[in-house]
């Protein structure tokens, strides 16, 4: 690790007032959370902070449940943490399937929510720290596009960039019309969670709306009653501790054998997290078939761009879909004690 | 055959190849095989002059209180090790991807080459030195040996550390939990089904042993 300037504030305030954001290409001063991502990427020298604002002291570690049934989620809350709460657990599985399917559990006692959701990609050409990565070194190039890329996105790409997201729960996050609440010098803002990250285009190495000195201090949601018929699929090259090669979230509102709302997040195959809008409204009123999940998995994956060696992410991605929502019409709820 | 002005040995042009600077050549390239670790470890503990920052960090080790003035990068994988001597934690990977260097902190287990021992300033750890005693092993101890838990060894430490975290942080129901939950720790032996016995065996032991602790 390069040296850097440790600094602990007391609340979230001193956080943002200390952080230093001043630097270049994303090399300003950084928040410390769990520290799962940031510590390994400054080992790898990938990132090199001049200081970390460690946010050890500054709380931001509950889950409370407002009285209209709001939640909101403290951005400290660890994943382990995030993954046993009744309130996803039994109101909406996907929230708590997409963590507890994530890292291990040596990771998730101390990676945060709000850590988890800017989890950077796993390119393997962005961690090298020497290959062309417009992510990395803005200008340099793209050396995944013609180099190794079964791991990367098909959906979401640019010609500066195809690097995928590597979360999950962000994927089962943007169904439920969450909202990211910060602080920065400025003043705090909300902003909704699908419109957090951005889209690589022709700046790969901004990732987010968020400023330098922009700290996530939670979330924001409301569970619908329906979202207890959800869950998430994830597709990986060993069972468990392994990032997705393609996932899907799912959550179901049906009558009958009949869709009124369906909602589908993918990861694995993605430069963000992504929510397939088209496949929801095609679905919307269909009855719930194999024929019609695998229709909502085409088109969830039309306008796809395969690079050569992650073609098979199309397929994979489309099944998940299908499968996802096939095994949430399934779930058998009504043994489940109302909430 | 044709005398090249480029080759590199030429020794008008490089220099005379001494043995001793063949020999300090090796040790050079042998020093950065040994991997960057070691390179890294001495960079952290303030052999290096640019180094700077250090920071004071009172941690609870095994059960007895530590003071350490310390470079701001040192890890708590670092800190066992080079400071305390407990090399019962492992250095595997040191990216978080392998679990060899599991410790419990405030009796949840996490990766230690991914937490600075600064942020862990106050809390309580517990490495596999601080688990049991040569004459009475914790019962996950016995449990890894009884069931063949192991064939090398070296990810056991991690192993074990991570079975008891297991078991109280309650994920080790059946067969199927105690697997995905300790997918963390690799085996490259491939234990894996004795370690799976073990964890079921000495589950209610462990539980027991740590209400009493």
């Amino acid at each position: 690790m390069r040296p850097f300037n440790y600094q602990r504030p007391a609340n979230a305030e001193e956080a943002v007032a200390m952080v230093d954001p001043m630097g270049v290409a994303g090399q300003g001063g950084a928040f410390l959370a769990g520290g799962t991502t940031i510590i390994d990427l400054m080992k790898l020298h990938v990132v090199t902070p001049p200081s970390l604002t460690d946010l050890g002291p500054v709380g931001l570690d509950e889950i409370e449940e407002g009285n209209d049934g709001t939640l909101h989620v403290g951005a400290r809350v660890t994943m382990a943490k995030a993954a046993e709460h009744p309130a996803f657990r039994d109101r909406a599985p996907v929230l708590s399937e997409a963590l507890w399917k994530a890292a291990s559990a040596q990771l998730r006692n101390v990676a945060t929510l709000g850590g988890n959701v800017l989890q950077r990609t796993r390119c393997p050409y962005f961690r090298d720290n020497v290959s062309p990565c417009n992510k990395r070194d803005p200008g340099s190039g793209c050396a995944a596009i013609g180099g190794i890329n079964r791991l990367l996105a098909v959906l979401g790409t640019s010609e500066q960039c195809i690097a995928n997201y590597a979360g999950d729960w962000a994927n089962a996050l943007i169904l439920f019309d969450a909202t990211v609440e910060t602080m920065s010098g400025d003043g705090g803002r909300e902003i909704p969670f699908a419109d957090l990250h951005v889209l690589p285009e022709d700046h790969p190495e901004r990732e987010t709306v968020l400023g330098d000195d922009e700290l996530i201090t939670g979330y924001r949601l409301k569970i619908p009653g329906w979202a207890r018929r959800s869950l998430y699929v994830k597709a990986r090259d060993r069972d468990s501790y392994a990032f997705a090669l393609a996932s899907a979230a799912v959550a179901l509102d049906m009558d009958g054998d009949t869709v009124r709302e369906a909602r589908i997040g993918l990861g694995g195959v993605a430069t963000v997290p992504w929510r397939a809008r088209e496949a929801e409204e095609f679905l919307s009123g269909q009855s719930l078939t194999e024929e019609t999940a695998m229709r909502a998995g085409e088109i969830a994956f039309d306008g796809a761009q395969p690079y050569e060696h992650n073609a098979f992410k199309v397929p994979l991605g489309r099944n998940a879909v299908a499968k996802g929502l096939l095994d949430a019409a399934s779930l058998d709820l009504a043994g489940e004690a109302q909430q | 055959m044709t005398s090249s002005p480029e080759r590199p040995s030429s020794p008008d042009r490089r220099g005379r190849v001494t043995r001793r600077g063949l020999l300090k050549g090796t040790a050079a390239s042998s020093a950065a095989a040994l991997g960057s670790y070691r390179a890294g470890a001495q960079e952290a503990q303030g052999g290096d002059p640019s180094g700077g920052e250090t920071v004071h960090v009172q941690l609870t080790i095994n059960g007895a209180s530590h003071e350490f003035t310390l470079d701001v990068r040192t890890t708590l994988l670092d800190l066992v090790r080079e400071q305390m001597d407990l090399t019962g934690t492992k250095v595997g990977c040191n990216h978080g991807q392998c679990g060899a260097c599991t410790v419990l902190l405030d009796g949840v287990r996490i990766n230690s080459c991914l937490m600075l021992a600064a942020a862990a300033d106050g809390r309580s750890m517990t490495t596999i030195e601080g688990l049991g005693t040569q004459d009475e092993l914790h019962p996950m101890q016995s449990a890894f040996i009884e069931n063949d838990g192991f064939q090398c060894g070296y990810c056991t430490p991690g192993q074990i550390m991570s079975a008891v975290g297991c078991v109280t942080e309650g994920h080790a129901g059946d067969e199927a939990e105690i697997r995905e939950y300790m997918s963390g720790n690799l085996c490259r032996c491939g234990a894996y089904k004795g370690i799976t016995n073990a964890v079921a065996q000495a589950r209610d032991d462990t539980l027991e042993w740590a209400e009493a602790t």
